[in-house]
């Protein structure tokens, strides 16, 4: 793919490529299946004479394949056809730290959302929310759980985390393989390991997801989290395959600082959620 | 020779191909043009539909009044996401940019197409939307495109909520694309010797354009989850019965929609420097200050998002500190209108077309101004909140401001992308027929809000009938206008009168103008050095 003119800079030119518009598409049906499905719901009659979560279903298989083409084609001009000098590598780093200053905005919504009503559970002019909340935080009748258990243990996990994939990438530059591959396996153990405990800790759950703004802020808050910790997994999944497939130098090796900084970044969401809505927002825990 | 001609197929993709996996700046800024005039149409002929409803009192056209509505909510959310931000965001600076600051293309030209491929299917949610249900009896979603709890959730039933909500999801998440993409190609592609303190305005105010992008629409992206999960799997954080708040979705949505509306007018701001500078044959006066009022005003613009509220029944001390906040914007706002007219004084001022619009923009940028300072006292909002005056208002500063902004863009960028001259006569009958018309739709839109006259009603009280009809005529006569850039476009690229590398004499002094017009497909294989 050696091109014929002679630039005379490093920027990469890249091909034309279907994924993008391939992408649309898939989100635009994707788009549409998540009404159809959201309309079939309870004894809901569907949309447009379509029923069920498959329209949805085919919109994301299409979007991940999507990612997987568009990726694949970003790691071959990376390793093998070599389009990415060091002010490439740098656009990346930019892309990243701006893609995960965008996450952070999102998280703050949800945490707005929280501390709007846990700041305020019993303001004069919201009478009907303090009737809900019996004028405190967490409302009447919600027993939290105790942060001081498998939160506090997950908190550890994530920390820990934090250290492995630190650890794997001291032994990247250092060229040592074998160190690289331990630590990215050992983080993702442990990112598996909080999903799971995170799954049982949901289902140990004595308050509803839905009617009460306890369940709608504690859910969907972790729940937001918890998917970013499976999107994590996964790309430090691929950063593995892809560290046993050979790739990255000791130089060269931005697909797994991403990994990384990502990972760290979810860790820090954790905390804040740790010490806001288990910590501070606990109430008389539920005994487990 | 084989070879050779591989190598151009492969530098010149040709046909569809060219274009729908598109991986060049220019083709993706032409289509990012050509959606926004395709949205301009629909939300303009949405508009003069609103305008014949309203010329007498009574219900004339529309059957029902959320047919009205409807309109009402599409044309604000078509015009903002759909014709405006495509236009100048992603048009302009994907076209001018890159030539602008020396580079041969943009950062991430992949993910440049999907920042605009996602934006045709976040239309046609929109457009779905009109057409299936949405409050009980009623069909689309008849909000406003402030689409504000209970009025988006237990008020619209129906699914035509929720397309617009994913409609706004894929709109939004464009704009973070492409904002990534353009804060990392200014940050790292300038071209050797371009310090950021010698980087043209038009640059800055993408730069902070992008800021604002990436920062506020993540803030929407959540606040209209929480509305889709409050209408589909019944979360409360809107709902009171369940202990949720309202007010906190006008916050977060206010949190995105003031920051939105300099996501809008910055690249305006930006482009109208260059059209000044170079008629005057001057440069701009005051660059720096120029360049920092921009990046005030987007920093401040975070902080004021509440003077939108003040009637939602937030407390006195709030009030107070929005208002004191508001009027601060005023600040660095005054530095950019003074130092475009300190740039005019004493210049060799041609009233060439692109000038003349940025004139237009000058008188009702400042008009709409300074109606936004008697607006941000909350006293004041108190009586005219949700009137005819904050209509008037928001669209001195938004279609009428930034639109001509954008038209001032187009006729002074015309013969660089399609390498064509316009009719200096077609785009000078253009601007006047819509500084007439835009004038007599909205000035007198200001005497029907001190009136009382409330927004976002299809019927009025024959008192109001006056006004309403001299704003219908301004509404046709902008149509003709429409008409008449139609036709100049037409004619433009029929008389094909070739357009010179730079047209505009040694007053154009930016990057752009040293290549031909149209540029190269890819220009700048050697990078230009600046001293």
């Amino acid at each position: 793919m050696a091109k014929a003119r002679a630039n005379e800079h490093d920027y990469h030119l890249v091909d034309p490529s279907p994924w993008p518009i391939i992408g649309s598409i898939s989100a635009f049906v994707a788009a549409i299946g998540l009404i159809i499905w959201m309309r079939s719901m309870g004894d809901g009659e569907g949309l447009f004479g379509l029923y069920g979560p498959w329209v949805f279903g085919i919109g994301m298989i299409s979007i991940a394949g999507t990612m997987f083409v568009w990726w694949r084609d970003v790691i071959n001009e990376a390793e093998h056809q070599g389009h990415h000098k060091p002010v490439v590598q740098l656009h990346l780093r930019y892309g990243m730290i701006l893609f995960i200053a965008s996450e952070v905005m999102f998280f703050v919504v949800w945490f707005w959302g929280y501390f709007d009503a846990a700041l305020f559970p019993d303001e004069a002019v919201q009478f009907a929310r303090t009737e809900f909340t019996g004028g405190q935080w967490p409302p009447k009748g919600v027993e939290t759980f105790d942060p001081w258990d498998i939160p506090l243990v997950n908190t550890l996990i994530l920390l820990t985390s934090g250290t492995t994939v630190t650890w794997a990438h001291y032994a990247l530059l250092n060229d040592d393989r074998r160190g690289l591959i331990l630590g990215l396996v050992c983080t993702i153990v442990l990112g598996i390991t909080f999903t799971a405990l995170q799954v049982y800790e949901y289902a140990q759950a004595t308050f509803p997801f839905s009617g009460s703004i306890y369940g709608s802020t504690f859910f969907m808050a972790t729940g937001f989290h918890g998917a970013h910790v499976i999107i994590g997994t996964i790309f430090l999944t691929v950063i593995l395959l892809r560290a046993l497939a050979g790739h990255f130098t000791a130089k060269q090796h931005f697909g797994f600082e991403a990994a990384a900084w990502y990972w760290h970044f979810v860790d820090v969401v954790w905390l804040f959620l740790f010490a806001s809505i288990y910590v501070w927002g606990a109430g008389t825990p539920a005994v487990h | 020779m084989a070879g050779k001609s591989a190598a151009a197929h492969h530098d010149h993709p040709t046909g569809l191909k060219r274009f729908l996996f598109s991986t060049n700046h220019k083709d993706i800024g032409s289509l990012y043009l050509i959606f926004a005039l395709i949205g301009g149409l629909v939300g303009g002929l949405m508009s003069i539909g609103m305008r014949m409803e309203l010329q007498e009192p009574g219900m004339q056209f529309f059957s029902n009044p959320q047919l009205f509505n409807t309109f009402t909510t599409a044309h604000g959310l078509i015009m903002v996401f759909f014709m405006i931000m495509p236009a100048l965001f992603g048009g302009f600076g994907n076209w001018i940019v890159p030539l602008m600051i020396g580079a041969p293309d943009m950062a991430f030209p992949r993910l440049n197409n999907i920042s605009f491929w996602l934006l045709p299917p976040a239309l046609a949610l929109l457009v779905i939307s009109l057409f299936v249900p949405g409050p009980p009896g009623g069909y689309g979603v008849g909000g406003g495109w402030t689409i504000y709890a209970p009025l988006s959730t237990s008020g619209s039933p129906g699914p035509a909520m929720d397309f617009a909500i994913l409609a706004l999801h894929l709109a939004g998440a464009s704009s973070i694309l492409s904002a990534i993409n353009f804060i990392t190609t200014i940050f790292n592609m300038r071209a050797p010797g371009m310090t950021i303190h010698k980087m043209p305005l038009f640059v800055w105010s993408i730069l902070i354009t992008a800021f604002l992008l990436l920062l506020a629409l993540p803030v929407l992206a959540g606040a209209i989850t929480m509305l889709l999960t409050d209408r589909n799997f019944g979360t409360t954080f809107f709902d009171v019965t369940g202990g949720g708040d309202p007010v906190l979705f006008q916050h977060l949505f206010w949190f995105f929609g003031h920051p939105e509306v300099y996501i809008i007018v910055l690249p305006a701001f930006g482009l109208i420097s260059h059209v000044i500078s170079t008629f005057s044959r001057k440069p701009i006066f005051g660059y720096l200050g120029m360049a920092y009022a921009m990046a005030a005003i987007g920093a401040i613009g975070f902080v004021v998002w509440a003077h939108h509220m003040y009637t939602a029944g937030i407390s006195l001390n709030t009030q107070a500190y929005f208002v004191a906040a508001t009027m601060v914007i005023a600040v660095p706002t005054g530095i950019k209108i003074f130092s475009w007219i300190a740039t005019m004084w004493g210049g060799s001022i041609q009233f060439r077309t692109p000038m003349v619009w940025a004139f237009g923009f000058i008188f009702l940028f400042t008009t709409g101004g300074v109606t936004g300072v008697v607006l941000a006292n909350a006293g004041v909002d108190r009586a005219v909140h949700d009137t005819y005056y904050v209509v008037a208002h928001f669209h001195y500063t938004m279609s009428l401001g930034a639109t001509f902004g954008l038209f001032a863009g187009w006729y002074y960028w015309f013969p660089k992308i399609t390498g064509y001259m316009y009719s200096e006569f077609i785009g000078k009958l253009h601007f006047w027929l819509s500084f007439i018309g835009v004038n007599l739709i909205f000035f007198p839109q200001h005497f029907l809000g001190l009136a009382g006259m409330p927004r976002r009603y299809a019927d009025y009280p024959d008192a109001f009938a006056g006004w309403n009809y001299v704003s219908s005529i301004g509404s046709y006569i902008s149509g003709v206008a429409v008409l008449v850039f139609l036709y100049g476009v037409f004619m433009a690229f029929r008389r094909k009168e070739k357009a010179a590398g730079n047209p505009w004499g040694e007053g154009a002094t930016t990057l752009e103008w040293t290549l031909s017009s149209p540029p190269p497909f890819h220009q700048f294989e050697r990078l230009p050095r600046i001293k």
